[in-house]
């Protein structure tokens, strides 16, 4: 990870308290990515709320049936309420994320835009 | 951060499925920043800011200087908007804060039971423990074993209380002032406070050391 090579120098990440305020950069994005929708009137936080409630609680679910799930992730649950609150405002259409992150993936490896 | 070729995720692809949440994030916000319904430049902004700006160093002031000020104690657990609003601190006009102080045989303990909200204008984002399913369903049931386990053992003889946040109310946690620090200016008492005590799932600490 990148954030490791900064680690001790003047350019680290400050941390809250001894923990990164996001471990990974995608956190980061997907948070920012909210924020910015609420902020430009997509929705509210209230309905973003609404969702991650679910995500939270749909894991917890899983969780407490013994089911094969992955592990706790609270981003990955922010996520499932980003793309949530996403298609229930038609902001964009789930296939088109599907197909446009089919193709990312698709790309090379090592691929460094 | 920002570039022409329209990525601001400053890092380098390894192996990602379609399914990873690396890919779904980037795919989501492509496609919103084309139909213009984000900005990268302002989730640029936005992410910055909660890694630099906004941290417990702000409620931490907002305690020192209630310790300090018998008034503004008063004030800041009756209506704790009106003094934040005062001291002009940024992002808080989307959040109703309520204030609990913690006093001899009274000890508070905040929590979000259905997900994580907490007081972000004044502490932040909240550490992962707060967000963990673990620590949001037993802080409930059993807070004093919960406060034991994370260091904070308490008389039998004081009362918990464990305040649950929802998207309307926030609550930060006014902790006891150590003594020994009897005209301290506030930049030095707010030093003394942390993320944790403000949480309520520690004391601030004698500056003697306990």
């Amino acid at each position: 990870m990148s954030i490791d090579l900064l680690e001790g120098s003047g350019a680290a990440p400050p941390r809250d308290n001894g923990e990164l305020v996001f471990s990974e950069p995608w956190q980061a994005r997907a948070f920012g990515l909210a924020a910015d929708l609420v902020d430009g009137g997509h929705f509210t936080w209230d309905e973003f709320r609404e969702h991650l409630i679910e995500a939270i609680a749909g894991w917890e679910t899983a969780s407490g049936s013994g089911g094969a799930i992955e592990p706790w992730d609270y981003y990955r649950c922010w996520l499932a309420a980003l793309e949530r609150a996403v298609a229930e405002r038609d902001l964009i259409n789930g296939d088109a994320v599907a197909d446009r992150a089919a193709a990312y993936a698709a790309r090379p490896a090592g691929h460094d835009h | 951060m920002h570039d022409d070729h329209g990525h601001g995720h400053g890092h380098h692809h390894d192996h990602h499925d379609a399914s990873s949440p690396e890919v779904r994030v980037e795919a989501l916000e492509d496609l919103l920043v084309e139909r213009g319904l984000a900005d990268r430049e302002r989730i640029d902004a936005t992410t910055q800011r909660f890694e630099h700006d906004i941290g417990p160093m702000i409620g931490a002031r907002l305690v020192a200087e209630a310790w300090a000020d018998a008034g503004l104690r008063r004030r800041l657990l009756t209506d704790a908007d009106a003094v934040v609003a005062d001291m002009d601190i940024r992002g808080a006009e989307i959040e109703h804060i309520e204030v609990k102080a913690n006093e001899p045989g009274v000890h508070n303990v905040v929590v979000c039971t259905l997900c994580s909200c907490y007081p972000w204008a004044l502490l932040g984002l909240p550490p992962n423990w707060y967000k963990s399913p673990e620590y949001r369903a037993r802080v409930v049931r059993e807070p004093r074993r919960v406060l034991a386990e994370m260091g904070l053992e308490l008389d039998a003889e004081t009362e918990v209380r464990v305040w649950d946040s929802s998207s309307e109310t926030r609550f930060l946690v006014l902790p006891e002032r150590p003594a020994g620090t009897e005209g301290w200016p506030t930049e030095r008492l707010a030093e003394l406070v942390t993320r944790d005590s403000m949480i309520g799932v520690a004391r601030v600490t004698d500056p003697g050391g306990q």
